[in-house]
């Protein structure tokens, strides 16, 4: 640990020497001297695919765009991603770049960057705090966009049919800012059509074993269950297993509409399966790498910017399946 | 501590009556509480060649934790607690899974069983890496297994890269999700294990020396008890419990997920113990009741799902129930509410009134 310190100190002072002081700057100042670009980024760990998909996006497109990467996994604790900012600070990179592990204590720490006049840029996860000028911008999916697009298509799919829709949903982890705004995004894309009715609504803690375990507990509580909202793809996967079960057939029967986008539920959307899956896109690597470079250049950039996320019928999920990376 | 010889004497059955009583009067009531929510809650058909039914899928689901409490049992009769149950699930399914989705044949018998091989096999080593450092090195139970509860779950990481594995395999499916006889298999699979383990402890004397164990190791040790292999043979039990219930879990959702699969089962699995009426002092257990506490989680989260009580409140509902039902079960506690009806005083110092009255406490 002490040698990676130690190597560590090396290259910020080696950092120091090639900027020559230019962080006082604030900026535009090393523009075109052929000096790369160095980004510290921390990210949250590596807890899902999503989430392996998301950090070699972000490596690759530094690698792509000639951005000197120096990466930090926090191993999903807070502790460790201050101490990683802590060192970005030492080493003066010129921008630093974080996933937030958690919404609240930061302050300190950003206060410490910002002293030190270099810009954060915060991905996929926003913090909570009342100093907004502690960071220059926040990258991320939207996710009560996400939740809207669920609840659009299913207002169009049932455009044509006047009867009830009986809903259920399946949640994710109660409490966590995707659950929360998948929720309400869906219900405010629903909420204008009185037939759209949310019979049953439960947490499967975005995992499939719950998922599966739910929606068996709906399929027999519920009488008519013409859609089913997942917050995620492995709740939707889960779920139609125990549709599957249940004698029915999932996508034809039930309608399924799911959030994600990933590898096995394309899978399921080619066999039928899912009817609609809205991205939710980690690759953001390629509108990290512009964004930082426009930071670094001084220019104006937007406090909130979403990632480019599509949403993708039966169709074009079995057309997108084999190059699909996680 | 001496409720363990107290019970050898002719009133156990009595008193073994009365302890499966309360935890199986509360499960009655959870059952038709549903029938009130849910008219058909009850009935059972069949459905696609097996049979359907939210009982059936109360004993499912209900079939991992089943298992992992079993072990626990045993563990917390000699005095001791395994927290490393979970990570142990978690490996299992890792290990089967990653395995069967690297050979070339995952659908072949073989690859199944030697995934199963490998699975126990691993549970194998980590039961005896448990037993060891609480019978051999002496660490207390709490903190050994702790280490294990921490670091397994690394591993299963590990071992699934962070990712969800998923495996096309209608031998490994039928596991935890297929069927046999028209009942699922996980259910036939738990039962089997179950009896075994009764007769193993209830029909030969290791059940006595197990309760010896756990009521007083000083003194099973000076009658000749060997006290330090009994301690580490049930972890590795347990062991050996999470690791065909971490099959169970994973072969259902025919996925092995490292960070989910069997996370918090081992608190789940301590308080289907503590619900059944095993005392977590040690001493006195029983498995009857544990199934019994199990079916009683499980119960309690199907009826969550039925009645449509909002996400947010889930656990505030949970954890009521929970303390009514230990209440319910504490003899001085019926005791004090009979003495408030009656206005009698009564003194309530049964034999049975020590072990139960603690676990409340606990």
């Amino acid at each position: 640990m002490s040698k990676r310190v130690a190597a560590s100190l090396v290259a910020g002072a080696m950092v120091t020497v090639l900027t020559a002081c230019g962080s006082g700057g604030g900026g535009s100042a090393d523009k075109g001297s052929g000096h790369k670009l160095v980004v510290g980024f921390s990210q949250v760990g590596a807890e899902s695919g999503w989430r392996t998909a998301n950090t070699k996006s972000i490596q690759e497109s530094a690698k792509k765009a000639g951005v000197e990467l120096k990466f930090s996994d926090a191993q999903q604790k807070q502790e460790n991603q201050i101490k990683a900012i802590r060192s970005f600070i030492q080493q003066k990179v010129d921008v630093i770049a974080f996933s937030p592990v958690v919404e609240s204590g930061w302050d300190t720490v950003l206060k410490e960057a910002k002293d030190a006049h270099i810009p954060v840029v915060l991905t996929d996860r926003a913090v909570d705090s009342k100093d907004e000028s502690l960071y220059v911008s926040f990258l991320g999916s939207d996710f009560v966009e996400e939740g809207k697009k669920a609840g659009d298509w299913l207002v169009k799919e049932y455009a044509n049919n006047s009867a009830d829709v009986n809903i259920v949903q399946l949640e994710g982890t109660t409490g966590s800012a995707p659950a929360n705004d998948r929720k309400s995004g869906f219900a405010d894309a629903t909420k204008g059509e009185p037939k759209f009715k949310v019979v049953a609504s439960q947490t499967g803690d975005f995992t499939r074993a719950k998922g599966k375990e739910v929606m068996q507990a709906f399929l027999k509580s519920q009488p008519k269950i013409d859609v089913l909202y997942a917050h995620n793809d492995d709740m939707a996967l889960g779920a139609i297993q125990a549709i599957e079960e249940a004698g029915k057939k999932p996508g034809t029967d039930i309608k399924i509409v799911s959030v994600d986008g990933v590898k096995d539920a394309f899978t399921a959307m080619s066999q039928g399966k899912i009817n609609y899956d809205v991205e939710c896109n980690p690759l953001l690597g390629d509108q990290l790498m512009d964004l930082v470079k426009k930071v670094k250049a001084g220019e104006q950039v937007p406090r909130r910017i979403k990632t480019e996320e599509g949403t993708f019928t039966p169709e074009q999920a079995t057309a997108a399946l084999p190059n699909r990376q996680y | 501590m001496s409720t363990a010889t107290a019970t050898a004497a002719s009133p156990v059955k009595a008193v073994i009556r009365s302890r499966l009583f309360w935890p199986a009067a509360v499960l009655t009531v959870l059952l038709v509480a549903n029938l009130a929510f849910t008219p058909d809650f009850f009935s059972v058909h069949l459905q696609g060649g097996h049979l359907y039914g939210s009982l059936i899928d109360i004993l499912h689901f209900g079939a991992p934790l089943i298992l992992v409490s079993l072990g626990m049992t045993l563990v917390i009769a000699t005095g001791g607690i395994d927290l490393s149950v979970g990570s142990t699930v978690a490996i299992s399914g890792a290990l089967a899974c990653l395995h069967i989705s690297d050979s070339s044949d995952p659908g072949s018998v073989g690859t199944v069983l030697t995934a199963l091989g490998i699975a126990l096999g691993a549970a194998l080593v980590l039961g005896t890496v448990n037993g060891v450092l609480v019978a051999r090195v002496g660490v207390q139970p709490i903190i050994a297994t702790l280490i294990l509860m921490v670091a397994g779950r690394g591993v299963a990481q590990l071992i699934t890269d962070g990712q969800i594995i998923t495996v096309t395999s209608d031998p490994f499916k039928l596991i935890g999700g297929g069927y046999w006889l028209t009942m699922p298999f996980a259910i036939l699979l738990s039962a089997l294990v179950v009896l075994a383990t009764v007769l193993l402890t209830r029909f030969t004397a290791l059940g006595l020396l197990l309760e010896s164990v756990g009521g007083n190791p000083v003194a099973s040790r000076l009658v000749g008890i060997r006290a330090m292999r009994l301690v580490g043979l049930v972890y590795v039990f347990s062991a050996l419990c999470a690791a065909l219930a971490g099959l169970m879990v994973s072969s259902n959702v025919s996925a092995a997920d490292g960070n989910n699969a069997g996370l918090w089962i081992e608190l789940d699995a301590i308080l289907a113990v503590v619900l059944g009426g095993t005392s977590l002092n040690g001493g006195r257990f029983s498995i009857g009741g544990t199934v019994l506490g199990a079916l009683i989680i499980q119960t309690l989260s199907t009826t969550v799902y039925t009645i449509g009580i909002p996400p947010e409140t889930t656990l505030v509902f949970k954890a009521f129930v929970v303390i009514a039902v230990c209440l319910i079960q504490s003899p001085v506690f019926r005791a004090k509410l009979a003495a408030r009806g009656t206005r009698t005083r009564r003194t309530t110092r049964s034999h049975a009134a020590g072990p139960t009255n603690r676990e409340v406490g606990a």
